[in-house]
């Protein structure tokens, strides 16, 4: 796995991703950051990412994906996305998984079971505090699977945008 | 071969006349060449007497045999041995063997329940089963979808089965059950899922349901009496398990019952503990939140409540009070009495007196602990019992979307399920620990029925300031709440202490040693590693005239989640991240069993 300071700029970050042949999805144009739309960062192809600036600063959503992921997916995936004795590592998973792959993953669930496999994913399609973020937790976890950010809680993030603040009450139904 | 005639007549009788088979469990359960109930004892002290295997010998043991149990995850309890037959759990599917000591282990029947794969997901932090007990010539078994079935000893046939659960809204099951006089009284998981915790008894001859006890609702649901139910010796008053909750969130109050559960014959009460309150986001459940976090005393012929004590009102890091109720006979300042020795996940080591629940000591059982400043012991107080919660530490009061950093314990506390063990030739406790601190934030969640509830977003690191590890083996005094001893572990100890008469101490590390130590001085005389990590808990018997002890490894529980990674500290900034050791590097999956004695 290519360790990546999460300072370098994106541009580099992205080029050294080429180099890593087994994570698919590891190409500028599902990871750059190209727009910006109602609160959260897009890449070229569409799918949602993240952003760090030069000093570090992470996007609010990435942040809270960092956030959701501790709530929701943790006790079974492990902290920060590095997978655990009983889940695989969803780092990895939100690079090399294409992205509407990765959210019907987390909505329908899936099953792997039998004799040597008691892997279940549950269905998360109607948890709010699961689907609600779903965009969040996967760019926080795109960031982790590129070494954008390291481990730990995001030391800075930008400011939670007015649009989010409203899409989230909208989701959330309050 | 007297313990064969006493098996004999056990079976003989089941299912008889029911005051009969407790007299019998009870006396298999006085006999230190079994292990009938995964306590080892119904005082929950996991001594045995048996003496052949001493302080002086343990250096020499050796793997006598080993087996596998062809499952993957987290293993934890223990096998038990009735008679010659040794009996094996797994963890989901939940396969039991039994094993012929008399033919080399030889399998004599196997059970595999079938059970929907959904209910794999709804168990927090992995599938694992705390293990079988015996009476009335059956295994009782409770399975992750929380049926409870009960197999003749003998055949492995179903005799009764029952489902005290719905996986579809959280419920689930991960612990033993207490098989006492002619019930089997039975917990219930799911504290991440918004489940009401409950305690429910089934009659051992058929199955059917005796009574239940929440820990939280009206007092039809509590099996409270509003008068001769007690708190710190005060009766409780009317609908105590509703009115410190705001509106109807006690129906999804948390409180569950998933650890041991220990029985005093002469008061005929069994003890035990209720976990969190849900969510973890203290902010969206006001008031104290009773009878989460709370030791409780129950009749076991009726379920009836005798006395209560909240540990943690207002929970607001987790600290379930599940962990296991030993019970003692000591001598207080000249006075015998009968105690109740508890380590909460809260950090701090309780003794109570068992008859009337008065408190007598809460002290801190590792020195990290920083959420309190200490229990407020006069009984002439206002805030008598209660914790004094330290602002800075306090999740509730720093409020919701706020990082509260270097709280120490961690949410999976100072002490966890792994149980403690008790020598009466010591009268010390031996505590497996963590020695894990955390930063916290609190956010709101919406509740969806069979979904997690959890609201809250953790980080956990190693205790800062101490020797680097995560984890103590600890000796502790229960009557003056003092750490005699403290052995540093790299990793939490997550595994099951045993004591035994030949003063010598046993427990498992999550890389899989088992070690053995001098019960008076802590000093490391044996260790072995086994082929995984060890979640599980140790026990002895003898066969044939040789002691032997046997422990289940299989890396896995709350501790393969959250440490096969390693741990990060975020307060020790961006280089050291990843600095702690990762558990997988040091062992894998996979479930086996390990059985030492001594060379012939």
């Amino acid at each position: 796995m290519t360790t990546i300071p999460h300072l370098l700029p994106l541009a580099a970050v992205a080029a050294l991703g080429l180099a890593a042949p087994a994570m698919a999805q590891n190409t500028p144009d599902n990871i750059d950051a190209v727009t910006f739309e109602d609160g959260r960062w897009y890449a070229e192809n569409g799918a949602p990412t993240y952003k760090v600036e030069e000093d570090g600063t992470i996007d609010w959503a990435s942040y809270s994906g960092f956030r959701r992921y501790h709530s929701e997916c943790h006790v079974c995936h492990g902290p920060e996305g590095e997978g655990s004795s009983y889940a695989p590592a969803l780092k990895a998973s939100a690079v090399a998984m294409d992205y509407y792959d990765f959210i019907g993953v987390v909505a329908e669930g899936r099953q792997k079971v039998d004799a040597s496999h008691t892997s279940v994913m549950p269905s998360f399609g109607t948890n709010a505090n699961v689907m609600c973020y779903i965009d969040d937790i996967y760019t926080y976890l795109k960031a982790r699977g590129t070494d954008a950010i390291p481990r730990g809680r995001p030391a800075k993030r930008a400011e939670k945008p007015d649009e989010t603040r409203a899409a989230e009450a909208a989701c959330l139904g309050q | 071969m007297k313990k064969l005639l006493i098996l004999t007549t056990a079976m003989t009788l089941g299912g008889s006349v029911a005051a009969y088979a407790n007299s019998d469990l009870q006396a298999l359960i006085d006999d230190p060449n079994q292990w009938v109930i995964q306590t080892g004892d119904y005082a929950n002290t996991r001594y045995s007497k048996l003496d052949q295997i001493n302080k002086d010998n343990v250096g020499d043991l050796q793997v006598a045999w080993t087996f596998s149990t062809g499952v993957l995850r987290g293993h934890e309890g223990a096998p038990l041995v009735v008679g010659d037959v040794m009996y094996v759990h797994t963890p989901f599917p939940n396969i039991v063997y039994a094993l012929d000591l008399n033919n080399d282990g030889k399998v004599l029947w196997k059970y595999e329940p079938k059970q929907d794969p959904a209910v794999i997901p709804v168990m927090c932090c992995d599938t694992v089963n705390r293990g079988l007990a015996y009476g009335d010539g059956k295994i009782f078994l409770h399975q992750a979808d929380t049926t409870v079935v009960a197999l003749d000893a003998t055949s492995g046939a179903v005799v009764w089965s029952v489902k005290n659960g719905d996986p579809a809204i959280g419920e689930t099951n991960t612990a033993t059950v207490l098989p006492v006089k002619d019930k089997v009284i039975v917990g219930i998981s799911g504290g991440e899922f918004g489940v009401r915790g409950s305690v429910t008894a089934y009659n051992m001859a058929d199955g059917s349901l005796a009574w239940r006890g929440y820990s939280m609702g009206p007092d039809s649901d509590t099996l409270m009496d509003p008068e001769n139910t007690t708190h710190l010796g005060k009766p409780v008053g009317p609908d105590s398990g509703t009115n410190t909750w705001e509106g109807d969130q006690w129906k999804i109050g948390g409180g569950t019952t998933w650890g041991w559960y220990s029985y005093d014959p002469d008061l005929n009460l069994m003890y035990y503990g209720s976990g969190n309150p849900s969510t973890w986001n203290p902010a969206q459940r006001p008031g104290d939140n009773r009878w989460s976090m709370t030791i409780w005393a129950r009749d076991v012929d009726t379920g009836m409540a005798k006395w209560v004590y909240q540990m943690t009102p207002h929970d607001e890091w987790d600290f379930d009070g599940i962990n296991e109720m030993i019970l003692t006979d000591q001598n207080v300042g000249g006075t015998d009495r009968k105690l109740l020795t508890h380590f909460d996940r809260n950090g701090l080591g309780y003794t109570l007196d068992r008859v009337t629940g008065e408190l007598l000591v809460a002290e801190k059982f590792d020195p990290a602990v920083n959420w309190t400043t200490g229990v407020d012991m006069d009984p002439n107080s206002a805030t008598y019992g209660r914790p004094a919660v330290v602002a800075q530490y306090s999740t509730e009061q720093n409020g919701e979307d706020v990082n509260s950093v270097g709280i120490c314990p961690a949410a999976l506390g100072s002490k966890d399920q792994q149980p403690a063990a008790y020598s009466p030739k010591t009268e010390l406790f031996y505590v497996p620990t963590n020695h894990v601190c955390m930063d916290y934030e609190p956010f709101r969640v919406s509740y969806t029925a069979g979904q997690p509830y959890v609201g809250a977003t953790l980080s956990m690191y190693p205790a800062p300031g101490s020797h680097g590890g995560m984890g103590n083996f600890i000796a502790w005094d229960g009557k003056e709440g003092k750490i005699k001893w403290s052995l540093p572990e790299q990793f939490s100890v997550w595994s099951g202490a045993l004591a035994t008469a030949g003063d010598v101490v046993f427990y498992g590390t999550l890389e899989g040693y088992l070690k053995a130590v001098d019960a008076s001085t802590g000093e490391e005389l044996y260790k072995f590693k086994t082929p995984s990590g060890i979640i599980g808990n140790v026990m002895t018997y003898s066969h044939g005239g040789k002691q032997y002890v046997a422990i289940l490894s299989g890396v896995g529980g709350w501790a393969g989640i959250g440490l096969a990674a390693g741990l990060t500290n975020p307060t020790d900034g961006l280089g050291a991240v990843g600095g702690y050791a990762a558990l997988s590097d040091y062992t894998a999956l996979g479930g086996a069993m390990t059985v030492f004695t001594l060379p012939d």
